[in-house]
């Protein structure tokens, strides 16, 4: 069997060893809850409760303002305290609810769920829109939206991201192998919205017990079938998955569903079968918190607004104090000034690191030695790129194809001048796509 | 823990290769080649390879220091140009001129456009043309065990005979580090299986080369001769600058491709030099011309972005 992979990618060191055994814990926050109006793409969803209100958990408390948007549900019962900025992990403030916990836990009146026959397609995106599903993979676009392509009919295949190619993650594997037939549920209601579509669950070989039990999850299932991916950063990257799984490439001007797919990671379909089946939002996130100055490192079921803060003392706090602090992978993840905010939808990891790398690197000449053109997932030549966007070049910048970098942090990661190469084409593709907007 | 973590931008990992162990390992590669020139021609050969080193070491620092720039001579790269300068000289060379050979690239070649990184021409080698042009007679008097003698390639060129196997071996006239075919091909599978450099312009090279010589040797009558073919893949300094030389990262092109036409370009300029010219050598002007040509390989070979296969880049 040929291993299913994509053409350039690097090999880091994977460190999923730390926190791969650490089964799924439920934690419950200690502090108080803040929960941002702001957790995906798209317009902020406009608070429906006010200060001094009581809620319960599960209770929308921000109502999504227009179609790419997404509800915000409380994850705790309690009273609101106010509403204003907190800063969140990328550095940015943003409006939360601030909720101040009773701890009672008392869950609203959900509504009663049809089972899966008579819903109507219509009915099942309303249900995952009323459900503040966003993908989970950090992109955090609104779910609904991903699930209302023009070309419905066209669509060929439902993937389900299980790559998990980012070193130290581990939350898609505890879930793939803690709760591998709701995956596979989660999957099948995606597929009765699409009726010409197979279901492909993607999984890198390195882990070969969730390859294992979501085989033996889907033996009866003849519309799904488990692939096992080679692993390599970024096999997990939209474009690099769908041309592994499909052969079939889109580049940055296009959507999956314009190649016949949609995309979503384990935890989104985790969220789809738990809106749909379950008549349940989103209000929890699996995080890993790892790194080699965690104490124990573990995989949390952590209730959106938690303070991140906590999650450091629940896994044994530090055993070293850490240089960084990063929320989610070494590879794409944003380090933090401080872990002083709270849980979003889109947070996967807390990962302290002993040794800050970035910092203790030198940055020398480019020698030309191409290996960040060899390990380019776009197929682009970042050095030149890199330059062309110190040099404020934004013509020629474009016409190299600079907008096809997807940032995965290869080109940086391979350098041996140790240049900041995706900083530079980030900061330049940000330019031009905003004088695009213009 | 109540003061700010340090932040920056992804990728938060970095690999360990670096640019000093990269130059590092050139020279590592180059060490069987240097000891069959030391056995060979001599401890002559030995100071040659000292004393080039640490004077392009010495002219890079002397002149970071006088300009105000970092000292950069930790990354290795001005010692790997001494060593590769010292492989393609004769061994009956004055010491001074390998001096004033190694100041050249480093000062002239390297340092003028920039440092490392910056040159457009291979420093060891533009400092060699230098030196063949400005002592001709002193750049191309090889003797092997104290006598003056004809390189492999003279003889071949002037109609003799030539024993294929001493040349394989290295125990054959010509500069320190090009004699030993074996000792080479050693130093460049090491660099393979490191990964410092790819197949590309190696194989393009020597396979548009040895097309050139078979296609020269039907077309003057000889038909299919393979000690012809053999004599010119050893001889010379074909796979010193094949492996070594023609693969220096900053005057080669980046993009695959490119590395291919590279490659293709100077097999074929060789077989001009070497065949239809005067001299019996021509890698080490054929390198130097293509450097000049990267830019132009390079601009004609973008790869094309993924996704976009189908797009003109233009």
């Amino acid at each position: 069997m040929s291993i299913l992979t994509f053409i350039g990618g690097v090999h880091p060191k994977d460190g999923k060893d730390l926190s791969k055994d650490a089964q799924i814990t439920e934690y419950k926050p200690q502090g108080q809850i803040a929960i941002a109006v702001s957790q995906h793409i798209g317009a902020p969803a406009t608070p429906i409760v006010k200060k001094g209100d009581y809620v319960k958990v599960g209770q929308k408390i921000a109502q999504a303002s227009g179609f790419v948007s997404a509800n915000v549900h409380s994850s705790v019962s309690g009273t609101v305290k106010s509403i204003e900025p907190r800063l969140m992990a990328n550095g940015t403030k943003v409006d939360c609810i601030i909720i101040d916990n009773d701890d009672k836990y008392e869950e609203t009146d959900y509504e009663k769920t049809k089972p899966l026959k008579e819903l109507s397609p219509a009915e099942i995106r309303d249900l995952i829109k009323e459900a503040g599903v966003v993908g989970m993979g950090g992109a955090c676009f609104p779910t609904h939206v991903k699930l209302t392509p023009k070309n419905e009919d066209e669509i060929e295949y439902i993937i389900v991201n299980g790559a998990e190619c980012e070193p130290y993650l581990t939350s898609d594997y505890r879930r793939m192998i803690e709760q591998p037939e709701i995956l596979v549920e989660g999957l099948k209601v995606i597929l009765t919205l699409f009726p010409n579509a197979k279901g492909l669950i993607g999984i890198e070989d390195n882990k070969p017990e969730a390859i294992k039990k979501l085989k033996e999850a889907v033996k009866n299932e003849e519309n799904i079938e488990v692939e096992p991916l080679y692993t390599k950063y970024p096999q997990g990257a939209e474009r690099s998955l769908i041309f592994a799984l499909t052969g079939r490439k889109i580049n940055s001007s296009m959507l999956p569903a314009d190649a016949g797919c949609i995309v979503d990671n384990v935890d989104t379909v985790f969220e789809i079968y738990n809106a749909v089946i379950c008549g349940r939002p989103l209000i929890s996130k699996i995080v890993t918190v790892t790194g080699d100055a965690i104490n124990t490192p573990s995989n949390f079921e952590v209730r959106i607004g938690t303070n991140q803060k906590e999650l450091i003392e629940a896994a044994g706090g530090f055993k070293v104090n850490p240089e960084k602090i990063i929320s989610g992978g070494p590879m794409m993840g944003i380090a933090m000034s401080t872990c002083d905010v709270p849980v979003i939808k889109g947070s996967s990891a807390l990962l302290c690191m002993e040794h800050d790398e970035v910092a203790a690197a030198k940055e020398g000449n480019c020698i030309n030695c191409g290996r960040c053109v060899e390990a380019c997932p776009s197929r682009i030549l970042p050095s030149r790129l890199a330059k062309l966007s110190n040099a404020g070049n934004m013509e020629e910048f474009e016409k190299l194809n600079g907008l096809e970098c997807c940032e995965c942090g290869c080109c940086s990661y391979v350098c041996p001048a140790k240049k900041n190469l995706t900083q530079s084409i980030k900061v330049m593709r940000r330019e031009v796509l905003a004088s695009k907007r213009k | 823990m109540n003061e700010l973590l340090g932040i920056s931008s992804n990728p938060h990992i970095r690999d360990k290769a670096s640019t000093g162990r990269i130059m590092l390992d050139v020279i590592i590669a180059l060490i069987p080649a240097s000891a069959v020139g030391i056995s060979v021609f001599g401890l002559k050969a030995l100071l040659l390879i000292i004393v080039t080193m640490v004077s392009a070491v010495t002219a890079e620092a002397v002149y970071q220091k006088i300009t105000h720039q970092k000292i950069t001579v930790s990354d290795g790269s001005a010692a790997l140009t001494g060593l590769l300068l010292a492989l393609n000289l004769p061994v009956s060379l004055p010491v001074w001129m390998a001096v004033l050979g190694a100041v050249f690239a480093i000062i002239v070649v390297k340092q003028f456009f920039g440092g490392i990184g910056q040159n457009f021409m291979n420093p060891a080698l533009a400092g060699r043309c230098f030196l063949l042009i400005s002592f001709g007679s002193a750049m191309t008097n090889f003797t092997i065990d104290g006598v003056s003698g004809a390189t492999p390639l003279a003889e071949l060129k002037s109609g003799m005979d030539v024993d294929v196997m001493k040349m394989f071996m290295g125990t054959t006239a010509g500069t320190i580090g090009e004699t030993s075919a074996i000792a080479l091909l050693i130093g460049a599978i090491y660099l393979l299986a490191k990964r410092i450099i790819r197949l590309h312009i190696p194989l393009a090279y020597i396979g548009s080369f040895a097309v050139f010589v078979m296609l020269y040797s039907l077309s003057t009558g000889r038909g299919f001769d393979m000690e012809f073919l053999a004599a010119h893949l050893c001889g010379g300094g074909l796979m010193l600058g094949a492996w070594f030389m023609a693969t220096d990262y900053v005057t080669s092109p980046i993009t695959p491709w490119g590395r291919i036409v590279f490659g293709v370009c100077l097999g074929i300029l060789t077989g001009i030099f070497r065949l239809c010219g005067n001299s019996a050598e021509g890698v080490s002007y054929a390198i130097i011309f293509c450097n000049l040509l990267v830019p132009i390989i390079e601009k004609m070979t973008i790869p094309k972005a993924f996704g976009r296969e189908d797009e003109d880049n233009e």
